[in-house]
């Protein structure tokens, strides 16, 4: 199983729509991944909460479609 | 989930004060993941309960149900989600694992 690049980041996008947002595939396979997401909204709140909200935008695929996805989370 | 997974993973963070849900066992991890947060907690000399997901799909499952938390490897510290590999990285990185440790009265190598 394997995701799109640009899906994630569209993704992400919807869910926070001022996010700047670095993604890399990591090893070129489309299942590893690193992205460095920077929003406002995250500002106040955890960083599990500021994970989570990540997690969630991406709507149930993480740890199904989407096996490795290493987040850092800035406000 | 059932009670009885449930029970099963409320025993487990009750009963060791670090406990780490993970792909494999901290002598022959299964994922990168759980390697480096299995290392992570070896370098400091933290003693904990590395709990093998990979044995058990119900408890695979239950425990990212149980933390609300869609991956493995998950740490707890009495009782407390600390986050996955990314969060104890970034905390270990910069000094806040061995704050919590030391706030929980963790014995770790300072």
């Amino acid at each position: 199983m394997a995701m799109d690049l640009k899906e994630i980041e569209t993704l992400i996008k919807e869910a926070l729509p001022d996010a700047k947002i670095d993604i890399q595939d990591l090893a070129g396979d489309g299942n590893h991944y690193s992205a460095t997401i920077t929003s406002s909204k995250f500002s106040g709140k955890s960083k599990i909460e500021q994970h989570k909200m990540v997690y969630n935008s991406l709507k149930g695929k993480m740890g199904s479609e989407l096996h490795a996805l290493a987040i850092k989370t800035k406000e | 989930m059932e009670q009885q997974t449930k029970d099963l993973i409320n025993n487990e963070i009750t009963n060791n004060d670090v406990c780490l849900f993970m792909k494999g066992t901290p002598d022959a991890p299964q994922c990168g993941f759980s390697m480096a947060v299995s290392n992570m907690l070896r370098i400091l000399e933290v003693n904990f309960k590395g709990i093998n997901v990979l044995e058990n799909q119900v408890l695979r499952d239950g425990v990212k149900e149980f933390s609300d938390w869609p991956t493995i490897p998950q740490l707890y510290i009495k009782n407390e989600f600390v986050g996955g590999c990314d969060i104890v990285k970034e905390m270990y990185e910069n000094g806040e694992l061995k704050k919590i440790l030391e706030d929980k009265g963790i014995n770790f190598k300072k």
